[in-house]
């Protein structure tokens, strides 16, 4: 599909900050993706929706940088990205969560976000370990960030507890916190509200929207509740079996033949 | 211009003067305190003063004032009293149809609030409440795109602006105005009994029994209070207001509702209110610690608060005991007693009170034996709180002590408790019936509880609510609240209703207590989902009878309440819930909507019925509504079987 016949949902600006052209990504035989494109605008909410197996997350870890798809390319603030380690991508201001949450169980929930911080952080190791002077300011800079992001998401109360020790919810939105700390340009999110009740769902839908209109973040999200997807994204992507079967507005998408096809199946005659 | 000591900002004023750096309010914020001096409160209330007058907040409109304990919350509450308007505050908590009412009763003009989830509720009722021209919010969090006609920043309200000069002048001319009989603050009651009704305190009600509080128990400007409770409520107002602006002492707002305890940890705050339920919660989770604690702390503790036990309250109100016995009691200071005050940040407490409900003697006297002076006061909304104090040296777990200074008390013929203050409301806002029902000619004031001055000690004793306390069928005395307390006395019972007047015994609904109850069952192997599956569960109804055959027994020995004893009762399928109106914000029950929800309970267990099947209608937190549904067992007390049904 070519970039003209991508329908535009209510974003504004519409200054494409990633576009995915022709990706294909195989492992061995199984194709993972097969042919997909389509763009992510400066300050928008891209979902990407589709069954199990669709190969959302596959099209989330080649956005990051982990997989290295075999055909295409990705696009970056308009230069084309050559192959990365997926350090090299956070450096650019790519930040994501995990849909089986990745925290270090062992630390704190400040500790765990303060991780976000370490691509800001410039001080070598030597001025690390004497600490005093410039890598002292350094840290005190980074823990007022960090609490801030504690502020937003409302996590003070769990501050030093152990991240192991908290509700599955909880450690989602410490794992957010994490992502957020990097400010990220693009923010990944893999399944944000996978295993949430209905009110953490909402919290949940509630941060991302403040994300994205306080600090004007874009955001790529994954997620398979229909109602949250349509509710607070701008565009949405549906993959079924490694296709685009559609892309445009959740109005567009929701009446669109193949995707409700691809949701409620197929009836044989 | 006003006497210097006739209204709030007036005191700030003086305060910023004589105390000037000194810490005024204290918040934590981005996990560090952060401080303001008197003099710096002074200059932001004057700043916001003047945004008021801007947004054109005239001398006698009512500004609402929603939002959780925020410095700047409080300063918006005295901004509003210097150009004459009167503060409202509200329950935060409440959902958007709730704040309805208050709203349009008071016709408030202006609310700042907290955040965006109140911004969201008042747009939502927006069509309900036309006479609300503005909104100021504190956090711009969310609200970004926004249509700002009628929205303000606070922040922005309190910049500097141009028209200085003019609004100085309106501002001074406004606080001339002002005197002791000018409206300080309009407060809604919990509604306890129906409908809310509006309380109209003036300068002079807050400011007296402010003072009067002060007085009592020495206060002054080094004493620091941790502000947590509800903002609408008025103990929060006359101590924040009342006893912090005229003793000077600081005030500190913890960084949200679940870091209160930490919070308090690190404040060490030295005056504390809490009600009977926050020490309860207190002692559980301390309990609950214990048990999970080794062997040789589990054994100190043991030993030390049994040696606190006997001499703990003794050395508090200072009389005398042996040598060894105190000796004893500095080492279990060392030990024990320290480490744990510290834990619950109570080390520094020179005043702690706890009123609202019955506290459990067994939890007061924990308190006390560890050396924190813990008291009971009795007050109401109507009297700015202060009615009657426990002095030191004179706390009994069954009083509320002597009449504070300047209050006089009466007890009428059919029971009920008058009181005369300075402190007695100016009226209920557009009620005069119910102001003159309440209020005499004479300034007498209908408390609406009954009670008796116990005679050995001179001290108040309160019973239960007048229009409560009524007749079994038998003739005999049904005091329902009396019963329940000492019902609720136990940890695993949360709440309880009792009902029975009329009738020729009495019958209870109950709720466990899913901490307690919930820890219990994990030490029993008990395997549960949820609140419903553990309160039917039938091991769970043997232990609640169990506590029910206590208090029987108690009963009994006390030939007035006799006939109150409990034959049959059941737990409820769900937990009381101000949401759903079964109790106030302030958690006190409201027995006749919970008697109406569950009359088919009601009935079953009057009918003699073994179990009874239910639908509840129950609402969310956004306000949806939901239903649940259940099949509820019934239990007699005589005929307790102990059963083991645990497969």
């Amino acid at each position: 599909m070519s970039k003209a016949s991508i329908s535009i949902g209510g974003v504004t600006g519409k200054v494409p900050v990633m576009e995915i052209k022709n990706i294909v990504l195989r492992f061995g035989g199984v194709v993972a993706i097969q042919d997909i494109s389509f763009d992510i605008y400066e300050g928008e909410i891209r979902a990407i929706i589709g069954p199990n197996g669709a190969g959302k997350s596959s099209m989330l870890n080649v956005i990051n940088g982990f997989y290295h798809p075999q055909e295409g390319e990705v696009w970056f603030r308009g230069r084309k990205r050559a192959a990365m380690k997926p350090y090299q991508i956070a450096h650019q201001g790519i930040a994501r969560t995990f849909q089986n949450i990745a925290l270090f169980k062992g630390m704190s929930a400040l500790d765990n976000i303060m991780t976000g911080r370490f691509t800001h952080m410039k001080k070598g190791v030597f001025s690390q370990m004497i600490w005093k002077g410039s890598a002292e300011r350094e840290e005190y800079e980074n823990r007022e960030i960090v609490e801030r992001v504690i502020d937003f998401l409302e996590i003070q109360h769990i501050r030093k507890t152990p991240v192991g020790a908290l509700p599955y919810g909880l450690q989602k939105r410490v794992e957010l916190g994490r992502a957020l700390a990097a400010e990220p340009q693009l923010l990944l999110l893999d399944e944000p509200m996978a295993g949430m009740n209905v009110e953490e769902k909402e919290d949940m839908s509630r941060y991302i929207l403040d994300v994205n209109s306080e600090f004007g973040t874009t955001v790529a999200l994954i997620e398979h509740d229909m109602g949250v997807v349509m509710d607070i994204s701008d565009r949405v992507v549906v993959m079924d079996y490694g296709k685009k079967i559609g892309d445009g507005s959740p109005d567009e998408v929701r009446n669109d033949q193949a995707v409700i096809d691809a949701y409620l199946g197929v009836s044989d005659n | 211009m006003a006497n210097v000591m006739e209204t709030l900002p007036a005191l700030l004023e003086k305060n910023s003067k004589i105390y000037g750096n000194k810490p005024a309010f204290r918040e934590k914020a981005f996990g560090i305190w952060q401080t303001w001096s008197w003099k710096q409160v002074h200059e932001e209330v004057d700043r916001l003063s003047l945004g008021f007058l801007e947004l054109g907040i005239k001398e006698g409109d009512h500004v609402s004032i929603i939002g959780r304990n925020r410095p700047q919350l409080y300063w918006s509450i005295l901004a509003a009293q210097n150009v004459g308007a009167i503060p409202t505050p509200m329950y935060q908590d409440a959902v958007a149809q709730e704040m309805v009412f208050p709203l349009s009763h008071c016709s408030a003009k202006f609310a700042v609030v907290e955040d965006q989830e109140q911004v969201d509720k008042l747009i939502e009722i927006s069509d309900q409440i036309p006479d609300l021209k503005g909104i100021a919010y504190l956090d711009a969090r969310g609200l970004r795109n926004y249509d700002h006609k009628n929205l303000h920043s606070l922040k922005e309200l309190a910049a500097l602006n141009s028209k200085e000069e003019v609004l100085r002048t309106e501002l001074i001319k406004r606080q001339k105005n002002q005197n002791l009989d000018t409206k300080c603050v309009l407060l809604y009651t919990s509604g306890t009994t129906g409908r809310s009704k509006g309380v109209v305190l003036c300068n002079k009600n807050v400011l007296e029994s402010g003072k009067a509080g002060i007085e009592f128990d020495n206060i002054n400007q080094d004493f620091s209070l941790i502000c947590y409770l509800p903002m609408a409520w008025v103990g929060d107002f006359a101590f924040t207001m009342g006893l912090g602006l005229q003793s000077g002492m600081c005030l500190c707002c913890p960084e949200s509702a679940e870091t209160l305890h930490e919070d308090l940890r690190e404040i060490g705050p030295s005056y504390f209110f809490g009600p009977p339920r926050f020490f309860e919660a207190l002692l559980t989770s301390v309990n609950l610690k214990i048990d999970d604690a080794g062997s040789v702390k589990k054994f100190l503790y043991r030993y030390f608060m049994g040696v606190a036990k006997k001499n703990g309250e003794k050395i508090l109100e200072k009389k005398s005991v042996g040598l060894i016995n105190r000796v004893m009691y500095l080492l279990g200071d060392i030990f024990i007693y320290g480490p744990l005050k510290n834990r619950m940040g109570l080390s520094k407490t020179k005043v702690g009170y706890t009123a609202g409900e019955a506290i459990g003697p067994e939890i007061f006297r924990f308190y006390r034996s560890l050396g924190i002076n813990l008291k009971q006061l009795y007050g109401q909304t109507e009297a700015c709180v202060f009615v009657t104090c426990q002095p030191d040296g004179e706390v009994y777990s069954e009083t509320v002590g002597v009449p504070v200074p300047g209050v006089e008390l009466k007890v009428s013929d059919s029971g009920e408790v008058f009181y005369r203050s300075p402190g007695a409301f100016l009226e209920y806002f557009k009620d005069i019936a119910n102001t003159n029902k309440t209020k005499d000619k004479t300034g007498w004031v209908a408390t609406g509880d009954a009670g008796f001055i116990e005679e050995e000690t001179g001290h108040l004793r309160i019973i239960d609510r007048a229009k409560d306390v009524g007749k079994m069928k038998q003739g005999s005395l049904f005091a329902p609240k009396y019963v329940e307390n000492k019902l609720k006395f136990y940890p695993n019972i949360l709440e309880a209703v009792l009902f029975g007047a009329g009738k020729e015994y009495c019958v209870a609904l109950i709720n466990i207590d899913l901490t307690a109850v919930g820890n219990w069952a994990e030490k029993n192997n008990i395997s549960y989902a949820s609140y419903q599956e553990l309160a039917g569960n039938s091991e769970v109804y043997n232990m609640i009878s169990d506590h029910i055959r206590e208090v029987n027994e108690s009963l009994a020995a006390d030939k007035s309440l006799s006939g109150c004893q409990i034959k049959r009762f059941l737990v409820l399928h769900k937990e009381l819930d101000p949401d759903d109106g079964e109790i106030t914000r302030t958690r006190k029950v409201r027995r006749n909507l919970v008697s109406e929800k569950y009359s088919d309970l009601i009935l079953a267990l009057y009918k003699g019925a073994k179990e009874v099947f239910t639908e509840t209608e129950v609402t969310y937190e956004d306000g949806r509504k939901g239903k649940i549904s259940a099949t509820v067992k019934i239990q007699d007390i005589q005929e307790t079987v102990y059963q083991n049904e645990v497969a």
